[in-house]
């Protein structure tokens, strides 16, 4: 009786809720923080990103129209379905990054507890950012919050879990779609979180996840006409400043990188959601 | 009959018509007569022509080339004299930032907008095409038909495209289809006209084949897949066949005819491909507007966003072009 093959995973490409093989064919080799090979992973090309802003385009009006109390239920499911996989995330984690199997458990408990506090923002954040305008006039004026539109993310290298979805949660809550180019060092973790998101109730194309080098995918979203924000946090300082050019043409929205490392495990704050909001103000006649 | 496969035979398209239309079993005898079609290779030779690569300056060339093919199109019932306007308007420059563009081939309408058409396209080149005869189902009489022919042509309408008979095509009373288009044909006067096949309602490309040299010998100008009310609509093997069909025509008659698909023409992608296909089967001869149109709406904003991201380096956007 031989020995039993083992069956590896295909890691591939999160686009419009499938899994597609990178157009260009192509992929590379990630290894643990030892050098040891854990698996191939796609390597997405400037094409793989279109068809990614496309599938985000097409996910926005969809995802930004659902009530803000339906959009915080499909991110609490996300917090669900991660939570029912935390030792598959735990030991890829153990792996990616070398930390013991206790400070992997906790990350992914971190990361389940983030998800929950953002669903919890769904339908608060109005309340804070909107407000009922004092004008000189016989008018009810109102400012209300909209989501931006579909933001490319550069997802931080470190932190493949927790930093992940600290990206990516607080952009979809307030409605807006997103591309994320993952942690090139690390990109297991993300092909297994867009499992779970193809499996939360949450629509295709509302998140679009690529592996690859960011330093060849993200200058094309960056000056891409139909993206409308960045989030730069995992760019390097010399990606970062490329991107911000090219963001110009349309006026993008940009979260440039922090200048000093981020502390994923303390209190997010607010920022990353208010970034990626638009104010809208209604002048309304006060009737008798 | 046997005189079909003699390619070269240029006997003359009146002698041919004379000879099989003279009775319906003539008509059946000649039609059954053409070589079957083989459906597997015909579905490979167009996935096949479907994976060439056009890239940097020839797709720069097949860009302009199928954006002055396109028949922009509107066809609903909710359509109006202001969005035929604004089409039109479109039609003429399709770009309004970028006047290299080139104008698109015609403005497809209904019979009642063609007046509106004409008028907003007037001395830009643009040619106004009106769908006719009961579109899109082609339920109704003969009289009905030819009236709304000539309402249509009376409006000033260009080219015409009407639908065949498919229920009696199907019936095989292929003498009905065919004085149907003659008669259609005497209607039009000097405008050209469009035959459409609805091949997504034939069910086998033997019929495809059938009805396209049926129409070619009734008289048409141009044989069109589709109205685009019915799917599957333009596909490539669909357009293979009608694209040999006219070669052989051609060949056999000395008659040239044109070829519009028409509906599911969504990306740029798509059009190139037609356009392979084109020149792969019929040859460069059909690489004009005048012999070969691309019927559809959509396509057009596709084909401006691959144009401005090879003039600028970067994607663009829907936000950037009409919608319609």
């Amino acid at each position: 009786m031989s020995e039993r093959l083992s069956v590896r995973k295909t890691y591939k490409l999160f686009i419009g809720g499938a899994f597609p093989r990178s157009e260009s064919g192509r992929s590379y080799v990630v290894t643990s923080s030892k050098g040891d090979f854990l698996a191939n992973a796609s390597k997405a090309s400037r094409k793989d990103a279109r068809d990614a802003v496309v599938a985000a385009r097409k996910a926005f009006a969809g995802w930004s129209g659902a009530t803000a109390y339906n959009r915080g239920q499909v991110i609490y499911r996300i917090a669900e379905m991660l939570e029912s996989r935390r030792a598959q995330f735990a030991a890829e984690l153990v792996a990616a990054d070398g930390v013991s199997t206790k400070k992997a458990t906790e990350l992914v408990d971190a990361a389940v507890d983030r998800l929950v506090w953002y669903a919890g923002w769904s339908d608060k954040i109005g309340a804070i950012r909107g407000s009922a305008n004092p004008v000189a006039g016989p008018y009810f004026n109102l400012s209300s919050t909209e989501p931006t539109g579909v933001v490319a993310i550069v997802a931080p290298p470190m932190g493949p879990l927790l930093g992940l979805i600290s990206v990516i949660a607080p952009v979809i809550v307030t409605g807006n779609t997103c591309v994320v180019i993952a942690s090139e060092r690390a990109p297991l973790p993300s092909i297994t979180l867009s499992e779970v998101l193809a499996t939360s109730d949450l629509p295709g194309g509302v998140v679009n996840i690529l592996t690859g080098k960011p330093d060849e995918i993200a200058p094309w979203l960056a000056g891409h006409m139909d993206v409308n924000a960045l989030d730069l946090t995992g760019a390097s300082p010399e990606l970062a400043l490329t991107c911000e050019e090219l963001a110009a043409e349309n006026l993008k929205r940009v979260l440039r990188p922090p200048t000093d490392t981020i502390d994923w495990l303390a209190d997010p704050g607010t920022a990353r959601m208010t970034t990626f909001l638009e104010t809208k103000t209604v002048w309304h006649p006060i009737g008798v | 009959m046997d005189s079909f496969v003699r390619v070269g035979d240029a006997r003359g398209v009146s002698t041919l018509t004379t000879d099989v239309a003279s009775s319906n079993a003539a008509l059946r005898g000649f039609l059954h007569g053409l070589p079957g079609v083989d459906k597997v290779g015909a579905d490979a030779r167009a996935a096949m022509l479907g994976t060439r690569s056009i890239k940097t300056t020839a797709k720069r060339q097949a860009i302009d080339l199928a954006i002055s093919m396109v028949d922009l199109t509107t066809l609903e019932g909710a359509d109006t004299p202001g969005k035929v306007r604004a089409m039109c308007a479109k039609a003429v420059h399709p770009d309004p930032s970028n006047p290299d563009v080139p104008r698109v081939a015609a403005v497809c309408v209904y019979p009642d907008l063609v007046a509106e058409a004409v008028q907003a396209v007037r001395g830009s080149g643009v040619k106004v095409a009106s769908v006719a005869t009961a579109f899109p189902s082609g339920r109704s009489s003969l009289e009905v038909k030819v009236t709304d022919t000539a309402l249509a042509v009376a409006a000033g309408a260009d080219e015409v495209d009407m639908v065949i008979d498919r229920g009696a095509f199907l019936a095989g009373d292929y003498l009905k289809v065919f004085e149907e288009i003659v008669a259609i044909k005497a209607a039009c006067g000097s405008a050209h006209l469009k035959v459409i096949l609805e091949t997504g309602e034939l069910a086998t490309y033997d019929n495809v084949r059938r009805a396209s040299w049926l129409a070619m010998l009734a008289g048409g100008d141009f044989i069109k897949t589709s109205t685009g009310k019915v799917q599957p609509a333009a596909t490539l093997p669909v357009t293979l066949v009608m694209l040999e069909a006219v070669r052989d025509f051609l060949a056999t008659t000395g008659r040239k005819v044109g070829v519009k698909p028409a509906g599911g023409i969504r990306t740029t992608k798509d059009a190139i491909k037609m356009l392979v296909l084109v020149n792969e089967t019929a040859g460069d001869g059909w690489l004009h507007p005048d012999w070969f149109r691309l019927g559809a709406s959509s396509v057009l904003n596709d084909l401006l966003m691959q144009r401005q991201k090879q003039d600028t380096g970067r994607y663009s956007g829907p936000d950037y072009f009409t919608l319609d």
